[in-house]
């Protein structure tokens, strides 16, 4: 079975303009949401207290918020999780109070009004730990597009490295930003689904790079836009086939993985679906953008070296 | 061309093999047990001990799947969990306090392989229950503490040394003496400094007082924090093995955090009180002396200060302490002759000499004895000394219950720590959660990798079997070292063995992708097969290493569930990049293999049709059948 077959290269860079259209777009769109409606910070990263309650029946929500009000505990958030039998219920941090103390006064209290209320997670964060979680996110990023800008400058040329990674950065600031207009929960594992789109998606764009190198060296006539146009087109099937299994393993958490992994493989959808369309249009662009010249990369070949990705 | 030679046939089959061992003991599962261990060196584990456990049992009807004796414990096994916590029950009240009794859960194969070191994946506390603390020892208190004490210890060298002082302050952080003049200040100076080398002293004059400042030096106060970590940690080490439970996790995660994990525990209120308490006990004197009247109107005399007695009554309490319970080393509940619940307490050597004296010098006064929990202090009794004391021998009984002078007793032989600390985060799951998270984990790895292989083996047929091969194969591998490694398997960490799944399949599909281009370039099956893997190797090399990069970053700045995901994400990387290239290309060389495949070849090289040839050749010509170049795209 063949899908994709092209019989003639489809003329990316010829859309460039409007491609920049819409990644520009999107970006400030995301910025803009990122900025005005900022996050949905998971208890991870805010501090705080989450417990998780499973009843054999449907819970009443409204008894369990009448228990918190008698317990003088205002602001918390009670809802449903996943099935209408368990509960989620979200602490915020009150100082002076130890939330060792509260999760399990607030379990007393519930186990008083219903019996059967049965104890599944608890999750306590002090501010200090939060804090320290988002700045060790912040530094994995860091890390993260440090790394990979210096992996493809040293395989490839630095501009290969810039426009990785700016393809790369583009996807990550749209998941964010999908995060903040719908107020999804931003958890530590999203961040963690966050990172590894950084180095997955990371992975598209390497894969079209290294057919431009190839193509340099095979099309000496060729022209930068036609050189380009053709390796993308060539990878086309690839892509869509990976990132067709990678979205099908994605799906099957999606349905069977449970709350916890849901905003996790939610985080991985957008990622993939943009990861496709920035290393197209975004990586492509970029390189073109600065100048990216046959030079660049056949002066490579002419070390003698054919052994191409051998020990890196 | 396309041919392996025989030791690369073999690696791999070395690594089928381990992976397959390694990953067996998964499927096995495991059953409930009580873990038997001794609290203290005196009792062992031995065979003696464990036909005690034996008979125990047999005599209350506990049936036990199996029983044995390692590493200085005894586990027992059994059918359900009603009876292990029958058994868990009979057993704590058979074998005494000499023992920790806990439940547990043991793997469930076979013997020959947990003798071969396979063991199933250690899995996290999201899967399989249990509390996660982390704990801040708050070091400022720490250091209030200490200067609490070396403030009683200079007043009393002073006093030793007849040098008299004017005053006596503590202030942010440092103890400040008052001299009336130079002389007796340099006395003091020179005494404390032989006396207490990790303090560093300053001379400042005010007030016509002649000042000299005594602080702890940074370095002394370096070295308290790490002994004060290490006190606690052995502490609560201490208190674990009071809770039972089977295989805790107790460490030191920076400066001045100890991560606690209790796999397994149900009861976590109780797990709490236990590690957040901070009970240690005083023995002052009372003063009774001054007015208790004007004290409760709030002039407390100078050294004294205002408590209550058990029971409600106000009393007066000096602040000097004379013994702490660092000096005990037993605390067991018990009854007094009054057949009153009372806690009977051990003293060490220089313990029982400090109370044989105090008891002496205090015949007819009031010694009040002091539970201090969480900063709460509280004056559990305060008895008249009727004689002097020896031996070491301390009963503390008064208005308790025996629950309350069982904790007591509890608390106080686990030790106090040494600076107290804060739960700065708490992870709690559910054994049901556990499951569920099990079966969410399982089930998404499960379908996503049905999905890939049906959608991989439609669309390049062949190909698509041999990468659907490797993928299983890549899978076994990851499980298996896993296992080896004994990482610990969380939810995220499961995540990643699905992801593993859906981005292994890229290599496969860089390499089928560029046969097929080869095939089109109109170049022939088997050139095309080595140029496509030689040409895709490069690529595949080049993206693995940068999620790599990613991986490498999650675990190193992750924490916890984030850890777990980012080490199968990095060994998923690595076997897939070797079962991709490296297992994918075997296998593709055994079947299409320049015409004559791998088998054949061998043997007609020794010149004799093998057993081997003759058993493997129909089979190869079916599939070579099935499977030959029809299902690629031929020249165009």
């Amino acid at each position: 079975m063949e899908l994709f077959r092209f019989n003639r290269d489809i003329p990316f860079m010829s859309w460039r303009r409007q491609g920049a259209i819409i990644s520009i777009a999107t970006f400030i769109l995301s910025v803009f949401f990122i900025a005005t409606k900022g996050l949905n910070l998971g208890v991870d990263f805010t501090g705080g207290t989450v417990l998780e309650v499973g009843y054999s029946q449907t819970a009443d929500l409204g008894k369990i918020r009448s228990v918190l009000a008698d317990l003088e505990i205002s602001d918390a958030s009670v809802q449903n999780f996943g099935t209408s039998r368990e509960v989620l219920i979200r602490l915020p941090i009150k100082p002076g109070i130890s939330s060792a103390q509260l999760s399990e006064t607030v379990l007393g209290a519930l186990r008083q009004i219903d019996p059967s209320v049965e104890m599944r997670r608890v999750e306590f964060v002090g501010p200090q730990v939060g804090q320290e979680l988002l700045e060790n996110g912040a530094l994995a990023l860091l890390f993260v597009s440090l790394g990979i800008i210096a992996y493809l400058s040293i395989r490839f040329e630095w501009k290969f490295g810039i426009a990785g990674i700016i393809a790369n950065l583009h996807d990550v600031i749209i998941i964010v930003g999908f995060f903040a207009f719908f107020q999804w929960e931003f958890s530590l594992t999203v961040l963690a689904a966050v990172l590894a789109i950084l180095g997955y998606s990371v992975n598209e764009s390497v894969v079209i790079f290294d057919r431009i190198r190839e193509n340099f060296r095979k099309h000496r006539r060729a022209s930068i836009t036609q050189v380009i146009d053709n390796a993308i087109t060539q990878t086309m099937s690839r892509t869509i086939i990976t990132h067709g299994s990678t979205q099908m393993v994605v799906i099957a958490m999606l349905l069977f993985g449970g709350e916890v992994l849901y905003y996790f493989s939610l985080a991985l959808t957008i990622g993939i679906l943009f990861g496709i369309y920035s290393s197209i249009m975004v990586g492509s662009s970029i390189i073109m953008l600065l100048g990216v010249k046959r030079e660049d990369l056949v002066k490579l070949e002419k070390k003698p070296l054919e052994n191409d990705g051998a020990v890196v | 061309m396309n041919r392996y030679a025989l030791w690369k046939y073999l690696i791999i089959a070395v690594s089928l093999l381990l992976g397959l061992l390694y990953t067996l003991p998964n499927f096995y599962g495991e059953s409930p047990a009580v873990q038997i261990s001794p609290l203290r060196v005196s009792a062992i584990a031995d065979s003696t001990l464990l036909q005690r456990i034996e008979d125990a049992l047999k005599k209350a009807n506990l049936e036990t799947v199996g029983i044995l004796l390692e590493e200085g414990s005894i586990k027992v096994r059994f059918a359900d969990t009603d009876i292990q916590i029958k058994a868990k029950d009979l057993l704590e009240s058979t074998l005494g306090n000499e023992y920790i009794i806990a439940l547990n859960l043991l793997p469930n194969s076979p013997q020959w392989l947990t003798n071969l070191g396979a063991l199933p994946m250690y899995l996290g506390l999201d899967l399989r229950g249990g509390v996660h603390f982390m704990l801040a020892v708050d070091m400022e208190g720490a250091l209030e503490k200490s200067l609490d004490r070396y403030s009683a210890d200079i007043r009393s060298t002073l006093r030793e040394h007849k040098i008299p002082y004017a005053g006596f302050e503590k202030q942010d952080k440092k103890l400040i003496l008052k001299f009336r003049d130079t002389e007796s200040r340099a006395r003091a100076e020179a005494e404390l400094k032989s006396n207490f080398p990790d303090l560093g002293l300053n001379e400042k004059e005010a007030d016509n007082r002649y000042h000299l400042i005594a602080a702890i030096k940074p370095e002394a106060q370096i070295r308290m924090q790490d002994s004060a970590v290490m006190q606690n940690i052995t502490t609560l080490r201490n208190r674990v093995n009071e809770l039972g439970v089977a295989e805790p996790i107790i460490q030191k995660a920076g400066a001045d955090r100890v991560i606690v994990q209790l796999p397994g525990v149900q009861d976590t209120a109780k797990a709490k009180d236990i590690l957040g308490r901070t009970a240690t006990l005083e023995i002052r004197m009372v003063d009774d002396e001054h007015d208790l009247d004007a004290a409760i109107r709030g002039k407390i005399p100078f050294g004294t200060e205002l408590y209550e007695e058990r029971g409600g009554s106000p009393i007066l309490v000096k602040k000097q302490v004379l013994l702490t319970g660092e000096r005990i080393t037993d605390a067991q509940p018990g009854f007094d002759k009054d057949n009153q619940p009372a806690v009977h307490i051990n003293l060490d050597s220089n313990g029982s000499r400090i109370f044989k004296q105090l008891t002496r010098e205090n015949v007819g006064r009031r010694m009040a004895i002091l539970l201090i929990e969480k900063n709460q202090t509280e004056v559990v009794t305060a008895p008249v000394i009727r004689e002097e004391i020896g031996g070491g021998r301390v009963q503390i009984s008064g208005r308790m219950t025996s629950i309350e002078a069982r904790d007591v007793a509890l608390l106080l032989r686990a030790g106090a720590l040494a600076a107290p600390m804060d739960i700065i985060e708490e992870r709690t799951v559910g054994p049901s959660l556990g499951a569920d998270n099990i079966a969410r984990g399982f089930n998404s790895t499960l379908y996503g990798f049905l999905a890939v292989a049906i959608f991989i083996i439609v669309y390049y047929m062949a190909f698509g079997v041999i990468s659907v091969i490797a993928l299983s194969f890549n899978l076994l591998l990851l499980v298996g070292l896993l296992s080896i490694m004994q990482a610990t398997l969380t939810l995220p960490g499961m995540a990643a063995l699905a992801l593993t799944v859906g981005m292994a399949i890229d290599a496969n599909v860089l390499i089928n992708e560029r046969i097929r281009d080869e095939l089109r370039a109109g170049i022939s099956p088997q050139l095309a097969i080595h140029a496509g893997y030689e040409r895709a190797f490069g690529t595949i090399l080049d993206s693995n290493i940068t999620t790599l990069i990613a991986g490498i970053a999650l675990f190193a700045f992750g924490s916890g569930p984030v850890k777990g995901f980012a080490v199968v994400l990095c060994l998923g990387i690595l076997t897939s990049v070797f079962t991709a290239i490296f297992v994918s290309r075997g296998m593709v060389n055994l079947i299409y293999g320049s015409h004559a495949n791998w088998i054949t070849s061998q043997s007609e090289k020794s010149g004799y049709p093998s057993i081997a040839r003759q058993v493997a050749r129909p089979y190869l010509t079916m599939i070579m059948r099935l499977t030959k170049i029809p299902s690629m795209p031929r020249k165009n």
